[in-house]
C-alpha cells in the first residue's frame, strides 16, 4: 500500500492528508491517530507550498523488525532547504510569518520523525506511527 | 469549487458552520462575509460551529483565532462550538488550546453562553 501525491497547490495537500487518513484507517488506527496523522501530513504539505512551492508526499505502509504495522509519510521537496534545523524544530520559531509550531507539532503526534535538509538542494521530513498492538 | 458557507442569523448572533478542508480563498471570503454582517446587523455575538470539522491544525486553527480576534476588535464575542473529542485531543497535543477564545459543547450552549453575557453586561473575551 503506497500513495504518491504531488503537491502543488491547497488542493494537493488536502487531499495527501485525506488519502492519509483513509490509509490510516484501513489499518485499524483509532479516530485519534487517524487524526494525529492527518493533521501532521497536512503541516508537512502544507510546508512544502509555502517553503518550496511544491513537492510530494508519500504515505506507504511499513512492518518493523518486530512484526509491528506502522505508517510512513515521506514529505519532501527541492526547495530552499532549512539553514538551521534546530531553530525549525524550536516552538514559536517561523520565518514565514506563520505560527511556528508545524514541526515541533508534528513531531509530537508521531512516534518517529526524521528530517534530512541541504540548504540549496531542499529538504526531506519522514514520520511514522506504530499501531500499538 | 468556490463552496457558499452559509452565515445563519438568529437575532443579534452569526451562527457559522465551518466546513472541514476549507481553502484560503474560502476562508479569506468568509472572514469578510462575517464582519461585514456584524457591522451591517449590529451583532452581538458569533458562533463558529466546528462539529463537522475533523481536524485542526495550524492552518485552521489560526482562521478561528483570527475570526474571533476581528470579531471581537468590532465589538461582537465569539464563540466555537461542537469540538469533537478525538479534535480537542491531537489539537493540543499538537499544541493549540484556544484558550482566549470562549468555547462550548454546543450551538445551543453557545446561545445561551451569548445571553449570560448579554444580560450580564460582560465585555467580550
Amino acid at each position: 500500500m503506497v500513495e504518491n501525491i504531488q503537491i502543488f497547490q491547497e488542493y494537493d495537500a488536502i487531499l495527501a492528508r485525506q488519502r492519509g487518513r483513509e490509509m490510516a484507517k484501513q489499518l485499524g488506527f483509532s479516530l485519534v491517530d487517524q487524526t494525529r496523522i492527518a493533521i501532521s501530513i497536512s503541516e508537512l504539505a502544507r510546508n512544502i507550498l509555502i517553503y518550496a512551492g511544491e513537492g510530494e508526499v508519500e504515505i506507504r505502509m511499513i512492518e518493523s523488525s518486530g512484526h509491528k504495522t506502522g505508517l510512513e509519510i515521506r514529505a519532501s521537496d527541492k526547495g530552499p532547504g532549512i539553514s538551521d534545523l534546530e531553530m525549525a524544530l524550536t516552538d514559536g520559531y517561523t520565518s514565514s510569518g506563520g505560527l511556528g509550531m508545524g514541526l515541533p507539532g508534528t513531531k509530537r503526534l508521531m512516534d518517529d520523525f526524521e528530517i534530512r535538509s541541504d540548504v540549496g538542494k531542499g529538504t526531506s521530513i519522514t514520520i511514522r506511527k506504530w499501531l500499538s498492538s | 469549487m468556490q463552496n457558499q458557507v452559509p452565515i445563519l442569523q438568529m437575532g443579534d448572533v452569526l451562527i457559522v458552520t465551518i466546513k472541514p478542508d476549507l481553502t484560503d480563498d474560502e476562508a479569506v471570503k468568509l472572514k469578510d462575509d462575517i464582519l461585514h454582517e456584524i457591522k451591517k446587523n449590529n451583532i452581538y455575538g458569533l458562533i463558529l460551529d466546528i462539529s463537522v470539522v475533523d481536524l485542526i491544525d495550524s492552518y485552521m486553527g489560526r482562521i478561528l483565532s483570527e475570526m474571533s480576534d476581528m470579531s471581537r476588535l468590532m465589538g461582537a464575542s465569539t464563540v466555537i462550538t461542537g469540538m469533537s473529542p478525538y479534535v480537542a485531543i491531537s489539537m493540543v497535543e499538537f499544541g493549540l488550546n484556544f484558550r482566549s477564545i470562549q468555547t462550548a459543547l454546543t450551538v445551543e450552549k453557545g446561545m445561551e453562553w451569548l445571553n449570560i453575557s448579554r444580560t450580564m453586561g460582560v465585555s467580550h473575551g
